[in-house]
């Protein structure tokens, strides 16, 4: 049977970077179970368009859990309750009637606010940019199997790469690091040979942008695996550290 | 060597080899304690090498480098991290299932600084440190100062509280300073969760059976 549910929404509501935050309390009625997050917030706004006020403003993009545009400290959890899923993919069947949903933005200072549930992640791009890239040409497409990978690199290289750079890691965080990101980035293109020419300065050189943006520093409390939407593993973190030490002794 | 401060990873490298090293040190005190179970002699023999001799003086420095670096970069990185926590802290609290030890590293840390500073006053100052300055009365049979205390049962509480608290800190601090030293994986994690409880375990235990031992004698 379709489960039917009525919530209240305690919403954060900012009006700027600078602006002084408030949380308003929504009342919603009659909410499928089949209605995701987004689309829940969806009918929010709509109701609040029709009462001639402001709609609630949050990133989404894809809503198919594959951008990482989307985000939402849903009752304590990053990507709402629900594991390995993001928000967009979070269905209000997980809700019971008469729940009150606690919603609110990424919480890190070097993540702030722009308008109401949105955060400007900037910061990520800039990480990428100092060096989550390859910069020799590779040429065209190798002959398949020229260049043995082992199954297991190959495996731990694609783990690596479903990070969709939502920020989720940097938010359930205690210490605002983004280190599950950051280690994710480098390993995706470390554990492959076209990546491992450059893995020891790209490994500085994020680690580096990642220190001067103001993430926190890593007390491995693994909070970023258990809430990453894609399950990146802290052995990443591992590996990153690892790099980073042994590009620093060798220097 | 400057990326031992200004970078992330380098200041927790720090954090990973003094706790590695303090942790060594604790094991090695623990067997020492342990031999006053079996003889108060051998004990205060041991306790006379350490008093103030050339060795267990510069041993002694370098000990409390130690401790002075944990301590330090550990505050260093936690005023950090809450700044890069930011300002506004999340009304609905984490829900995340953190292991409790690993939220709570610094506070259980204030703890175990708390239980040393009593046991440097109850021991080190009255024998190692009075022998040095030369204070009258200066204690070098270990064993005399040792078993009256540990006859103590309040003494004894406070003392096994304070390694409840060394469990917890180090269940999470040994595993994690191998992850900080990049010496973890998806093999390694499990097996290093496990060394952790273990070690933890073993210095718990070896710890609280001296003065359990005596307080059960007195009896
Ligand atoms: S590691 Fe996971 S939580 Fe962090 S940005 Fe990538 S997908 Fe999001
Ligand atoms: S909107 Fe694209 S991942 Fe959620």
């Amino acid at each position: 049977m379709e489960k039917i549910i009525n919530i209240t929404l305690k919403v954060w509501r900012q009006k700027g970077p600078k602006a002084k935050g408030y949380f308003e309390t929504y009342q919603l009625n009659e909410i499928s179970g089949d209605t995701s997050f987004l689309e829940m917030l969806d009918i929010l706004n709509e109701q609040l368009i029709h009462q001639g006020k402001e709609p609630i403003v949050f990133d989404n993009d894809c809503r198919e859990g594959i951008c990482g545009m989307c985000s939402l400290y849903i009752n304590g959890h990053p990507h709402g309750p629900d594991d390995l899923i993001t928000t967009c993919q979070l269905h209000m069947r997980h809700f019971n009637d008469g729940d009150t949903i606690t919603v609110e933005p990424w919480r890190s200072a070097a993540f702030p606010v722009v308008r109401d549930l949105m955060v400007d992640r900037k910061a990520f791009d800039k990480i990428i940019q100092a060096g989550g890239y390859i910069s020799v040409n590779t040429g065209g497409v190798p002959d398949a199997n020229a260049i043995p990978i082992s199954k297991m690199d190959a495996d731990e290289a694609m783990d690596s790469a479903s990070c969709i750079g939502c920020g989720a890691c940097v938010a359930a965080c205690k210490n605002g690091s983004a280190m599950l990101f950051v280690s994710a980035k480098v390993s995706q293109l470390a554990l492959l040979p076209q990546g491992r020419i450059e893995a020891k300065a790209r490994a500085k050189a994020m680690i580096a942008k990642m220190d001067e943006l103001g993430f926190g520093n890593c007390t491995n409390t693994r909070a970023c695996e258990l809430e990453c939407p894609k399950g990146v593993s802290i052995s990443n973190i591992a590996r990153l550290n690892r790099q980073f030490l042994k590009a620093k002794f060798s220097d | 060597m400057y990326w031992l401060l200004n970078s992330s990873i380098g200041r927790k490298f720090i954090m990973s080899v003094s706790g590695i090293f303090l942790v060594l040190f604790l094991l090695f005190h623990m067997s020492m304690n342990m031999t006053l179970i079996f003889s108060s002699s051998a004990y205060d023999m041991i306790c006379e090498f350490l008093g103030a001799n050339w060795y267990a003086i510069v041993g002694t420095l370098i000990l409390a480098g130690g401790v002075v670096l944990h301590i330090g970069y550990a505050t260093w990185l936690t005023l950090q991290n809450r700044q890069a926590r930011g300002t506004n802290s999340y009304a609905s609290s984490s829900q995340t299932k953190t292991e409790w030890s690993a939220q709570n590293m610094y506070v259980l840390g204030v703890i175990i600084l708390g239980g040393l500073l009593i046991h440097m006053f109850n021991f080190w100052y009255k024998m190692q440190f009075s022998e040095l300055i030369h204070l009258e009365g200066a204690v070098t049979k270990g064993s005399e100062l040792v078993i009256p205390l540990f006859s103590n049962p309040l003494y004894v509480l406070v003392y096994i509280l304070w390694l409840v608290a060394l469990w917890f800190h180090l269940t999470h601090g040994v595993w994690s300073s191998f992850q900080t030293l990049g010496w973890n994986g998806r093999t390694w994690y499990p097996r290093l969760k496990l060394i952790s409880n273990v070690v933890a375990t073993i210095i718990m235990i070896g710890f609280a059976i001296v003065p359990v031992f005596f307080l059960i004698k007195k009896l």
